[in-house]
C-alpha cells in the first residue's frame, strides 16, 4: 500500500473525491447547478452501496433486500415528521433503530441459509417490507409519503438547518467519508478477518472454533444500520418515500453499482454509483427508453468487467492475477 | 362468509397456484438442472401474455392465438439462452442474478417499444365466457375452471416427460450429476437449451392462460416471479413435485388471505384495527410463511431425493 497514493487507482479515486467535494463550487460555476442534486443522490446511493458492499464484498452475503433499509429508514422519518416529531435528534436515531432491529430479524432467519436461498430469501422480506408500505392506506399506500419539514437539529441557539442545500451536501459528505472509514476500520479489525474468512472458507473457519453465524449477523446489522443512514438522507433530500424506495429493482441496482465499482474494494461502491447514475442521468436525456442500453451493459459488465471500475484502474500485472 | 364464497376462493387459490406452478417448474428444473439462478424467468411470463395478444387479434381467435404464442415464447427462450444464458452457467450465482437482472429490464424496456406502453387486453371466444352452474348452488367462471384444467394437464405432461421419456431420464440425470451425464456422451449442452426454452414456453403459457383475466402489462412479470421463487424455495429448489404441491399452498393462503383475513381478525380484535393490519397482512402471508418452512426446514418441504 506503499504507492497507494500515487498509483492509478489512487489517482483517480482522489479525483473522483475532490469533484465530489467541490462540485457545490464547481457545478454553478459551469452554469449546471443541477450537478449539486445528482450529487447528492450520487453521495448517498453511494453510502448505500458502501454498507451493502460490506456484507457483499467482504462477507460474501448476496443481499437481495438492502433496499428495504432505505424504505425503513425513510418511513420512519415520514411517519414521525407527520406525527409532528421534526426533531432530528430523536427522528435519526429511531429510523436507525428501526434498521437495525429489522436486519437483527431479518439476517437471523436468512443467515441460516447459504447460496441461492440466501438471496431469494433477502429477497423476499424485502418484498415483505415493500408490501407492507404499499397496504398501508394511512401513509399514502403506493402513492407515497410526503415529507414536509426536514429534520431539525437544533441545539441550544444553534441550528443545524437541512433546508440549506450546501450545508445538507456536506452533511452528506460527511457521512460518506464517515461510512467509508467505518467499513475500513471494520474490515481490518480481527472482526473483519472473521467475515472475510467465512466468505472464503466458512467451514474452516467454524473447524477452528469461530462461530461465524454470530459474525456475519453482527455485520448484516451494521450493514443494515448504516444503509439506514442513507435511507434517512434520502428520505430528507428528496422529501419523499414511497414503496418503490424499497422495491426489488431498487436492491437490485444497488447490487449493481457495488459489483460495477469493484465488489469487495474500499471506495469502490462509491465509484459505482457515480457511473451508475451518471450514466442513468446521461441516457435519459438522450433516450426515453435507457434500459434498452442498460439491461445489456449490466450484462456486459458481469461477462467481462468482473472488478469493476476498481479492477479496470489497478496494475496489468493485478488484473492477470 | 358463505359458503359458497368459500369454495369459489377455494377455486380462485387453485387456479393462482396452477399459474404459480407453471412458473416455478421452469425456475426449478433450469436451477435443478443447470444451478442457474433466472430472473428474467417473469419476462417470458409477459412476453408469452403479449404474444398471445398480438396473434389472437390477427387470428381472431383466442386458442390460435395460444398455438402460435407458444412456439414463439419457446423460440425467445432459446435465444435467450444461446446468446447471454449459455455463457453465464460456469460463473457464481451473483453474476446470474445480476445479469438476469439486466435481461429484465432489457425486455421490459424492449416490450415498451414493440407493443408501447399501453397494455393489450385479449376477448375470451363465446364458449368459454361466462359462467357454468356448479353442484350446491355455486356459480364459476368457466374461463377459470378452463386455466385449472390446462394447468394440471401440464402437470401430467411434465410428469409424464421426466418419469417416462428418454428425455426425462437425462433430464433426472442432468440433475443429479451432470458431468457424469456429459461423459457418457450426451450432448448436455444442447439438454441445457431444450430445458431453458421449454421452461420459457411454461412461464409464456403462464402469461398466456392469465391475459383474459387481466391483461397483458409491462411489469407483470416481475411481481408473479417473486412469488414463483418463494414457491421454489417453500417446495425445494430442484424438485417439480415440491413446486407442485408448493404452487397449491401459496395460491391457496395468498387467496384466503386476501379473502378472509380480516373477518377472522375480526373476531379477536377491533374492526379499525382488523381493517389496518387485514391487508398489511394478508398480503406477507406467503413470505411469513417462507421464512416459517426456511427456519425449520432449510432445504424446503420436498427437497429432491439424492442431491
Amino acid at each position: 500500500m506503499r504507492n497507494a497514493i500515487t498509483s492509478r487507482r489512487g489517482i483517480v479515486t482522489l479525483a473522483v473525491f475532490a469533484v465530489i467535494a467541490s462540485m457545490p463550487v464547481l457545478g454553478p460555476a459551469l452554469g449546471q447547478p443541477f450537478y449539486v442534486d445528482v450529487f447528492t443522490r450520487v453521495m448517498i446511493w453511494g453510502i448505500a452501496a458502501v454498507s451493502l458492499n460490506l456484507i457483499l464484498g467482504y462477507g460474501g452475503m448476496i443481499s437481495f433486500g438492502h433496499a428495504a433499509y432505505l424504505g425503513l429508514a425513510g418511513y420512519t422519518i415520514g411517519i414521525m415528521s407527520d406525527a409532528g416529531i421534526d426533531n432530528g435528534f430523536l427522528q435519526w436515531p429511531v429510523a436507525l433503530a428501526v434498521c437495525g432491529l429489522a436486519a437483527l430479524v431479518i439476517g437471523a432467519i436468512c443467515l441460516r441459509t447459504r447460496g441461492l436461498y440466501f438471496i431469494m430469501i433477502t429477497l423476499a422480506f424485502g418484498q415483505m417490507i415493500f408490501f407492507l408500505g404499499v397496504s398501508s392506506d394511512r401513509y399514502g399506500s403506493n402513492d407515497g409519503l410526503p415529507i414536509y419539514s426536514r429534520s431539525e437539529f437544533k441545539l441550544g441557539g444553534a441550528e443545524l438547518d437541512l433546508g440549506n442545500g450546501t450545508l445538507f451536501y456536506y452533511v452528506t459528505f460527511v457521512l460518506l467519508l464517515a461510512s467509508i472509514y467505518a467499513v475500513y476500520r471494520i474490515v481490518n479489525s480481527r472482526f473483519g478477518m472473521v467475515i472475510r474468512g467465512s466468505k472464503s472458507n466458512e467451514a474452516r473457519m467454524n473447524a477452528i472454533g469461530v462461530s461465524t453465524y454470530r459474525y456475519k449477523l453482527t455485520a448484516f446489522v451494521i450493514a443494515g444500520v448504516m444503509c439506514g443512514v442513507a435511507g434517512v438522507l434520502m428520505a430528507n433530500f428528496e422529501r419523499f418515500v414511497s414503496p418503490d424506495t424499497m422495491d426489488w429493482p431498487q436492491s437490485g441496482e444497488m447490487i449493481f453499482m457495488v459489483v460495477l465499482g469493484g465488489i469487495g474494494s474500499l471506495f469502490g461502491p462509491v465509484l459505482g454509483a457515480a457511473v451508475f447514475l451518471l450514466l442513468s442521468e446521461f441516457l435519459s436525456n438522450i433516450m426515453e427508453s435507457k434500459n434498452i442500453i442498460f439491461g445489456p451493459f449490466l450484462i456486459l459488465v458481469v461477462l467481462f468487467a468482473r472488478g469493476g471500475v476498481n479492477g479496470l484502474l489497478g496494475s496489468r500485472a493485478e488484473r492477470r492475477g | 362468509m358463505t359458503f359458497a364464497l368459500v369454495v369459489e376462493q377455494t377455486l380462485n387459490g387453485v387456479q393462482l397456484g396452477i399459474l404459480l406452478f407453471l412458473l416455478a417448474a421452469g425456475l426449478t428444473l433450469v436451477f435443478g438442472i443447470m444451478d442457474f439462478v433466472n430472473l428474467a424467468h417473469g419476462s417470458f411470463y409477459m412476453v408469452g401474455a403479449f404474444f398471445a395478444a398480438t396473434f389472437a387479434q390477427w387470428t381472431g381467435n383466442f386458442v390460435a392465438g395460444v398455438a402460435l404464442a407458444l412456439p414463439a415464447t419457446l423460440a425467445v427462450g432459446i435465444v435467450v439462452e444461446l446468446v447471454a444464458v449459455r455463457t453465464l452457467y460456469a460463473r457464481d450465482h451473483l453474476d446470474h442474478v445480476l445479469a438476469t437482472f439486466g435481461l429484465v429490464l432489457f425486455f421490459n424496456e424492449l416490450v415498451r417499444l414493440v407493443w408501447g406502453p399501453e397494455g393489450r387486453s385479449i376477448r375470451l371466444p363465446v364458449v368459454l365466457d361466462g359462467s357454468v352452474d356448479l353442484p350446491l348452488g355455486i356459480t364459476y367462471s368457466i374461463y377459470r375452471l378452463v386455466i385449472i384444467g390446462a394447468g394440471l394437464m401440464v402437470a401430467l405432461g411434465l410428469y409424464i416427460l421426466v418419469n417416462r421419456t428418454r428425455i426425462g431420464m437425462l433430464i433426472r440425470a442432468g440433475a443429479s450429476n451432470r458431468t457424469m451425464v456429459g461423459a457418457l456422451g450426451i450432448n448436455i449442452k444442447f439438454l441445457f437449451t431444450i430445458i431453458f426454452g421449454l421452461g420459457a414456453a411454461l412461464a409464456g403459457f403462464a402469461g398466456m392462460l392469465v391475459t383474459p383475466v387481466t391483461q397483458a402489462e409491462i411489469g407483470m412479470g416481475e411481481q408473479i416471479l417473486i412469488v414463483a421463487l418463494v414457491v421454489i424455495v417453500i417446495g425445494g429448489i430442484g424438485s417439480i413435485r415440491g413446486a407442485f404441491i408448493a404452487a397449491i399452498i401459496t395460491g391457496l393462503i395468498d387467496t384466503m388471505g386476501r379473502s378472509f383475513l380480516d373477518v377472522l381478525l375480526l373476531t379477536v380484535m377491533s374492526s379499525n384495527a382488523a381493517e389496518a393490519a387485514g391487508p398489511a397482512l394478508s398480503s406477507m402471508m406467503i413470505y411469513i410463511l417462507m421464512a416459517a418452512v426456511l427456519f425449520f426446514r432449510p432445504q424446503g418441504l420436498f427437497p429432491p431425493r439424492g442431491v
